[in-house]
C-alpha cells in the first residue's frame, strides 16, 4: 500500500482521532494526555512534513474520499468532479507546515502552561479541533468545505479562547471574535451558493475553470474578499484580533495566529486561483493593498501604546497581516501583465509568502514567551515587570530572538522578507515601500520598549522567587526558535525549497485547475 | 417575478438580521438576529435548488416525475442548520457567562476591552 497517496486524508485523521481520543484517555491521567498532546502534533507536523516532499517531488496531490479510487476526481462521463475533494499544492504544503510548526510548539508549551488547571481533556480536544479545522481550510479543494472547516475552527477556537472562563475579560473577547466569525461566515456561505447556484459546481479548480466575468461573480468576489479579510484580521475589522489574541492562553494565542494565516490562505486561493485571470481590473489587488497598508499603519501606532504584553504583540499581528497582504496584492495586481509579473510581481509573492512563514514562527513565539512571563511572574502588564533577564535567561534569549525577527533587523528572517516586499512594492509606488518602512521602525521601537521593560533593569524585590519556566515550555519555545534560526541562517535554502514552489503553485491557476479536471480537457 | 419571491425575502431577513446586529444593545436580541441571519442563508441555499415542478432527488421515491430538485443544496443547507445549532448553543452559553460576570446584557456596559 502507497502511504504517500493518503497523506492528505492523514493530516486530517490524525487531529480528529486526536479530538476524540482525548476525552476518552483523559481520565487516565496526566501522562497519557500529555503524551497524547505532544504525541499526535508530532504525528502531524510528521504527516506536513512527508506531503510537502511528496508534493514537492510528485506535484499537486488529489485526493478524493470515498471514490473507487483515491486519484479519480472525474469519474468517466462527468463534466464536472463529484465527491469531497482534496487538492494540495506547493502552497497548500507550505501552508499546513507553518501551521503544524505552530501547533506543534504550543502542544509542547501547553503541556506546562495549563497544568494547574482543570478541564484539560476538554482543552485538548478543543486544541486538536482547532488544528483540524486548520489543516481542513488549507487543503480542501472544495469551496463548501472550506466553509464547514473555517465553522470548525472558530467554534474550537470560541471555545479556547473563553478557556479561561472566570475571567470577564476572556468571555468578552470570545463574545466579539464569536459575532464577527458568524456573521462573516455566513456571508461566506451566501458567495459559496450564488457560485454554485451560476456554475452548478463546489470544487474550486472546476469553478476557477468555468467562471466568467459578470456581476453575480463580482459580487460573490466581495463577498469571499471581505469575509476572509476579516477573519484574517485586516484593518477595517480587526478589533477583535488583539482581544482575542490576549485573552486566549498563550499556546492557543500560537496556534491562533497560524489559524488566521488560513484565512489568510482561503483569500488568496480565491484570488488566485478560483478568480486568477477573471478579477476583473485593479479593483480588488488595490482594495487589498490598500488594506494591508492601512492594518500596517493602524496596527502598529495601535501597539506603540499598550501596556499590557500580550494584547500589544496581538496588535502587531494586524501590522504584520498588513505586510503579507501588501506582497500578495502587488503580486496580484500584475497577474495578467507578464512582464510585471517577472519584474517586480513574483518578488512581491515570493516575499509576502516567506512573510508568512516567518510571521507565524517568531509571532507564535513572541505569544509564547510573553505566555513564559505570565507563567513566571502571574503579571501581564508592561509597568510592573522588569529585571527578568537575570531570573529567566532561556526565555529573554528567545525573546530577543524573535523581537529582532519581527523589527526587520538584519540578518533575522523577518529581514528578509521584508526587502523583498520593499524592493518590489517599491516598484509599482514608491509611498507603498515608505508606509512599510514607518511601520518596521515603529516595530522595532515597540519591541524595544516591551525588551527594556520586561526583561532589562533593575532586579524587582517581588521577582526574586520567579524561576526559569519548565523545560516543556522551553522545548516549545525551542521549536519555534530553531525554525526561526533556520531561515535566518539559510534564506536561500529557505527561499528556494519551500517559498518559491509555494509561490509558483500560487500564480499557476491553470496547474490547479489541472491538477482535478485532467490538464487539457 | 413569483419565481424570485424566495430570494427577496431571502435579503429581507438577511438585511433585517444586520441592522438587528448593529441596533440591538440586548446580546439575546443579537444572538436571535444571527439565528435570523443564517436561517435566511439556509433559505437562499433551498431556493436556489428549486427547480419548478421538480420532485424529491431519490431515484425510487420519484414516482412519474423525471425532473427532480437540486440534491446538493439540501446537503449543504442539513449541514448548515447542524453548525447553526453549535454556534447557537456556544453564543447562548457565552451569553450567560456575560451575564455571570457582568451582571447585565446591555451591550454599552460591557466594554473592559478597550484602545
Amino acid at each position: 500500500m502507497n502511504w504517500n497517496a493518503h497523506l492528505p486524508a492523514l493530516l486530517l485523521a490524525v487531529p480528529l482521532f486526536g479530538a476524540f481520543a482525548s476525552p476518552v484517555l483523559s481520565p487516565f491521567g496526566r501522562t497519557t494526555r500529555n503524551a497524547l498532546l505532544a504525541g499526535l502534533s508530532f504525528v502531524t507536523l510528521l504527516v506536513s512534513l512527508l506531503l510537502m516532499k511528496s508534493v514537492l517531488a510528485g506535484g499537486t496531490a488529489v485526493y478524493v474520499m470515498g471514490g473507487e479510487s483515491t486519484g479519480l476526481a472525474l469519474p468517466l462521463g462527468m463534466k464536472l468532479p463529484i465527491r469531497i475533494i482534496m487538492e494540495v499544492d506547493a502552497f497548500s504544503a507550505f501552508m499546513a507546515v507553518c501551521g503544524t510548526v505552530a501547533s506543534f510548539a504550543g502542544a509542547l508549551f501547553s503541556m506546562n502552561y495549563m497544568d494547574k488547571f482543570t478541564a484539560l481533556g476538554r482543552f485538548v480536544s478543543l486544541y486538536f479541533l482547532l488544528t483540524l479545522g486548520m489543516l481542513g481550510m488549507m487543503i480542501t479543494g472544495d469551496i463548501f468545505n472550506f466553509f464547514v472547516f473555517l465553522e470548525i475552527a472558530s467554534i474550537a477556537s470560541i471555545g479556547l479562547i473563553a478557556f479561561w472562563r472566570d475571567r470577564p475579560e476572556a468571555v468578552e473577547a470570545s463574545f466579539k471574535y464569536m459575532l464577527i466569525s458568524q456573521v462573516s461566515s455566513m456571508v461566506f456561505l451566501i458567495a459559496a451558493g450564488a457560485l454554485y447556484g451560476k456554475y452548478n459546481a463546489l470544487n474550486m479548480a472546476a469553478i476557477g475553470g468555468l467562471i466568467k466575468p459578470g456581476t453575480m461573480e463580482k459580487l460573490a468576489l466581495v463577498f469571499l474578499v471581505g469575509t476572509l479579510a476579516m477573519k484574517c484580521g485586516a484593518f477595517p475589522l480587526h478589533m477583535w484580533l488583539p482581544d482575542a489574541y490576549a485573552e486566549a492562553p498563550s499556546g492557543v494565542s500560537c496556534l491562533l495566529v497560524a489559524v488566521s494565516q488560513a484565512s489568510l490562505y482561503g483569500l488568496m486561493r480565491v484570488c488566485f486561483s478560483l478568480y486568477g485571470v477573471n478579477l476583473g481590473g485593479a479593483f480588488i489587488p488595490w482594495v487589498i493593498i490598500s488594506m494591508g497598508l492601512a492594518s500596517m499603519f493602524f496596527g502598529v501606532t495601535m501597539a506603540v501604546v499598550q501596556h499590557e504584553i500580550k494584547r500589544l504583540i496581538g496588535y502587531h499581528s494586524v501590522s504584520q497581516v498588513g505586510y503579507m497582504l501588501l506582497g500578495l496584492g502587488v503580486g496580484m495586481l500584475v497577474l495578467t501583465d507578464a512582464r510585471g509579473m517577472a519584474e517586480y510581481g513574483f518578488t512581491a509573492i515570493k516575499g509576502g509568502m516567506f512573510h508568512i512563514f516567518n510571521y507565524t514562527m517568531y509571532k507564535a513565539l513572541l505569544f509564547l514567551a510573553a505566555g513564559a512571563v505570565y507563567y513566571a511572574t502571574g503579571k501581564r502588564d508592561l509597568n510592573e515587570l522588569g529585571g527578568l533577564a537575570r531570573r529567566m535567561p532561556f526565555t529573554t534569549g528567545m525573546f530577543v530572538i524573535a523581537a529582532a525577527a519581527i523589527s526587520g533587523l538584519p540578518p533575522f528572517n523577518g529581514f528578509v522578507s521584508k526587502l523583498l516586499i520593499y524592493e518590489s512594492v517599491f516598484a509599482v509606488h514608491p509611498a507603498l515601500a515608505v508606509v512599510a518602512l514607518v511601520t518596521s521602525v515603529l516595530t522595532l521601537a515597540s519591541f524595544v520598549k516591551v525588551f527594556q521593560t520586561a526583561f532589562l533593569g533593575p532586579e524587582k524585590s517581588s521577582f526574586t522567587a520567579v524561576r526559569e519556566v519548565p523545560a516543556g515550555m522551553l522545548f516549545g519555545m525551542g521549536v519555534l526558535t530553531v525554525a526561526v534560526l533556520v531561515a535566518t541562517l539559510f534564506p536561500s535554502w529557505t527561499i528556494s525549497n519551500l517559498v518559491e514552489p509555494a509561490a509558483k503553485a500560487l500564480v499557476d491557476q491553470a496547474g490547479y485547475i489541472g491538477a482535478v479536471m485532467g490538464g487539457g480537457l | 417575478m413569483i419565481a424570485n419571491a424566495p430570494f427577496f425575502v431571502v435579503g429581507l431577513l438577511f438585511l433585517g438580521g444586520l441592522t438587528a446586529i448593529f441596533m440591538e444593545k440586548n446580546l439575546v436580541k443579537i444572538a436571535i438576529a444571527i439565528s435570523v441571519i443564517s436561517s435566511s442563508v439556509n433559505l437562499f441555499l433551498v431556493a436556489l435548488g428549486y427547480r419548478v415542478g421538480g420532485t424529491v432527488p431519490i431515484h425510487f421515491l420519484a414516482g412519474e416525475g423525471t425532473r427532480m430538485v437540486l440534491p446538493t443544496p439540501q446537503a449543504m443547507t442539513l449541514t448548515a442548520i447542524v453548525i447553526a445549532l453549535a454556534t447557537t448553543a456556544l453564543l447562548l452559553s457565552l451569553i450567560m457567562l456575560v451575564h455571570r460576570h457582568y451582571g447585565t446584557l446591555d451591550i454599552d456596559e460591557i466594554r473592559r476591552l478597550r484602545g
